[in-house]
């Protein structure tokens, strides 16, 4: 008790005197990573799992001698999924505490928000949201780990193609998620051009029934499938109307929903739908010949070890994203943040949960969309088929 | 002089204005300025939400909507129209102020509860609007907004400018530039409060009957300070997304409006000085109590449940009652 409370004396005179903080950079001082994480409020689905896989790997790293010989120090904020919180915390990380690196930013409006401060400053900044626009154009200082929504409507059309499915009925939430999703599969669709969009329909967050959208995509013009772009307990409604009204069209659906707690609320009606999705949700299935494999199974089994709970994808975002940060940081063999910036940009193979990193300088998201994977629900679980 | 001074009648703009420029001597970082910044900006809001809700006794809980309007309307105009960031802020502050003119006329006619859920609503409509404009907004991942430029000189929170000769950050730049509006903001607000105006709202405010009675024409006295009101957000709503460089449509939700209206509450309705007072108790407290994260919250409420219940007026009426209850105290023990 006494020692948290130093701890928290400690922190508090330091903001205070934050001065004093700049002459204290010495070479056994811990590596200071950042995290502003929207830990509480409607995003905390991302950012809770995302908090515990920092604060475990940062513990286990620390043990095994940490980095460069030197410790980690994990300082984290919580900006509850509002932007100018993230961008007031994103300064304190960088002006007042002086990390030496920052992994965060669980929702693409807090990263977004975020980035023009981190630019100006300087500072390398690993990202954990999802949107095309992070990475696109590429920004000197800014990378990320998770796939975009882009990659997702690559993966899924592909698949639709090489099933000779081409007249597509898409239906997507009105969300961030969903709108941005559309945008792009509409994008994509153009670009490949043999696959047409018949259908584009929308539902609202928190619509409780699709039955009309679904009967018009059945009744639109030569219609071969349908894909469900959207996040939250819009698509399980989705897939429970689309059984209810017993449409016999392959269903797809987003990466948005690629999590078991979607099986419980779908049911029976979600068999036979795929979807893309990070391998963490079917380990056991990866072909011993898989790079990953080994990777995931492990954080799956510790993550779930520690906290008694089930791993998420997006746990693996902040996963991968410290263990990018550990490598550059290593290869640099400095916290030098220009140093450490370049080792980022020039990480090749990089075997991480959600995919192998290839970062360059015209790529800081280094994955493609082979790094999802097709799973389809069978028997009320999630088969690998691709 | 220090008696002279005590007796002006803008006392208290004086002393803001001691402290917004002394400010700066004691804090270098330049977090702290911007985080300066923005309370000043939000402070400004929030003495334009006091004239409304402190003077004339009328509730809003949708101010953030119009300062959520102000913002993107500066945001949208200067990025993708290239319009120059004050003509964006006049005109979007002109419309706003129509805006809630339109809507004010009617709603201004229900009264307590009825009044609060008309407000309440103007403001969901607006964050759905922002929302939904993928097109204009960039929905809810928001949507990058340029720095300020007066006449081709931009003032950004990342440049170096020289003033009077000596070589000043953008931050500091930004903060000195955020005091003298909230100045000009307090300056405004004390002359239409001590003017017939200002009178004519008080009277509304303690018994819209006898106002009337009196020929107060309440209802016009009533939508004229929610338009002024309105327009102060959406001038402050402007200069706060080309500071943040960045917005979402969080600065038009539900919370934000809560936050206003808690500010003028907790700082001491009617009390100019005591609601900027309240901004600052709010904008800080979330950034003292982040090292004790897992109280955060918990902490928070207790704090302004605390307030609420030991300070029903708001923290600066109840220190200057204290204070003034003190010092008769101490004249009488003299004689």
């Amino acid at each position: 008790m006494n020692g948290t409370l130093a701890r928290y004396t400690k922190k508090f005179l330091a903001i205070t005197a934050a001065g004093l903080l700049a002459m204290s950079a010495q070479a056994a001082d811990p590596i200071r990573i950042g995290s502003f994480l929207s830990v509480t409020g409607p995003a905390s689905f991302l950012g809770d799992p995302e908090l515990k896989t920092l604060e475990m790997y940062v513990e286990k790293i620390n043990e095994e001698g940490g980095v460069l010989g030197r410790q980690l120090e994990l300082i984290h904020y919580d900006d509850a999924g509002n932007a100018s919180k993230a961008r007031n915390f994103a300064s304190r990380l960088i002006r007042s505490d002086r990390v030496d690196i920052i992994v965060g930013g669980s929702t693409t409006g807090a990263t977004m928000a975020a980035v023009p401060l981190i630019e100006q400053a300087q500072i390398p900044f690993i990202s954990l949201a999802g949107a095309t626009v992070i990475t696109t154009p590429v920004k000197k200082w800014v990378f990320k780990t998770p796939q975009s929504d882009r990659m997702a409507a690559e993966r899924i059309l592909t698949d639709m193609e090489s099933r000779g499915l081409t007249k597509i009925g898409l239906i997507s939430g009105t969300g961030g998620f969903g709108s941005s999703g559309r945008e792009q599969t509409l994008a994509v669709a153009k670009e490949m051009g043999n696959i047409e969009v018949v259908a584009d329909e929308t539902y609202g967050g928190s619509d409780t029934d699709m039955t009309a959208q679904l009967t018009n995509i059945r009744g639109a013009d030569g219609v071969q499938t349908i894909l469900n772009f959207g996040f939250g307990q819009g698509p399980a409604i989705v897939t429970r109307n689309y059984a209810q009204l017993s449409i016999d069209l392959p269903f797809y659906q987003s990466h948005g929903v690629a999590s078991d707690g979607f099986l419980e609320l779908a049911g029976d009606s979600a068999e036979g739908l795929r979807l893309p999705a990070s391998p963490l949700l079917v380990p056991a299935s990866l072909p011993d010949s898989d790079p990953q494999k080994p990777i995931v199974e492990a954080y799956k089994s510790e993550y779930e070890a520690r906290w008694n709970a089930k791993v998420s994808t997006f746990g693996a975002y902040a996963y991968d994203g410290l263990m990018l940060a550990v490598e550059a940081i290593e290869k640099a063999g400095t916290t030098d943040k220009a140093a450490v910036r370049d080792a980022l940009e020039n990480i090749q193979g990089h075997v991480g949960v959600t995919g192998t990193y290839n970062m360059s300088a015209d790529d800081h998201n280094g994955l493609t969309a082979d790094s999802f994977r097709i799973l389809e629900v069978q028997n009320g679980s999630w088969k690998l088929v691709n | 002089m220090i008696v002279k001074l005590s007796e002006f009648r803008l006392k208290g703009l004086v002393f803001l204005a001691i402290v917004v420029f002394a400010l700066p001597l004691f804090i270098s970082n330049p977090f702290h300025y911007s985080l300066a910044t923005q309370i000043a900006l939000i402070a400004g809001a929030v003495v334009g939400l006091n004239l409304l809700v402190g003077f004339a006794g009328q509730i809003s809980l949708g101010h953030a909507g119009f300062f959520g309007l102000g913002a993107y309307f500066s945001a949208i105009m200067t990025s993708h129209y290239g319009w120059s960031a004050i003509p964006a802020l006049i005109v979007g502050a002109f419309g706003v102020g129509i805006i809630a003119w339109v809507v004010g006329r009617p709603i201004l006619r229900l009264k307590g509860h009825y009044l609060s859920m008309a407000t309440l609503a103007v403001g969901f409509i607006i964050a759905i609007i922002l929302n939904n404009e993928r097109e204009m907004t960039g929905g809810p991942d928001g949507m990058p907004v340029p720095a300020f430029d007066v006449f081709g000189w931009e003032l950004s929170p990342f440049g170096q400018y020289s003033l009077f000769g000596m070589d000043i950050s953008g931050d500091l730049a930004w903060y000195l530039f955020a005091g003298v509006v909230l100045l000009v903001a307090v300056w405004l607000a004390q002359n239409l409060i001590d003017s017939p105006i200002g009178r004519a709202l008080r009277s509304v405010h303690g018994s819209e009957v006898a106002a009337s009675v009196v020929g107060v024409n309440t209802t016009k006295y009533k939508s004229l300070v929610f338009v002024i009101s309105a327009v102060y957000a959406s001038v402050m709503g402007a200069l706060y997304a080309h500071f943040q460089g960045f917005i979402t449509p969080a600065v038009a939700g539900f919370e934000f409006s809560i936050l206003l209206i808690t500010m003028v509450v907790l700082g001491g309705m009617g009390s100019t000085i005591g609601v900027i007072i309240g901004a600052v108790v709010l904008e800080l407290l979330p950034q003292v109590l982040a090292d004790f994260q897992e109280f955060e919250m918990v902490l928070f409420g207790l704090i302004l449940m605390l307030t609420m219940i030991f300070m029903p007026k708001g923290l600066l009426p109840t220190v200057a009652n204290f204070l003034a209850k003190r010092r008769s105290k101490s004249a009488g023990g003299d004689a």
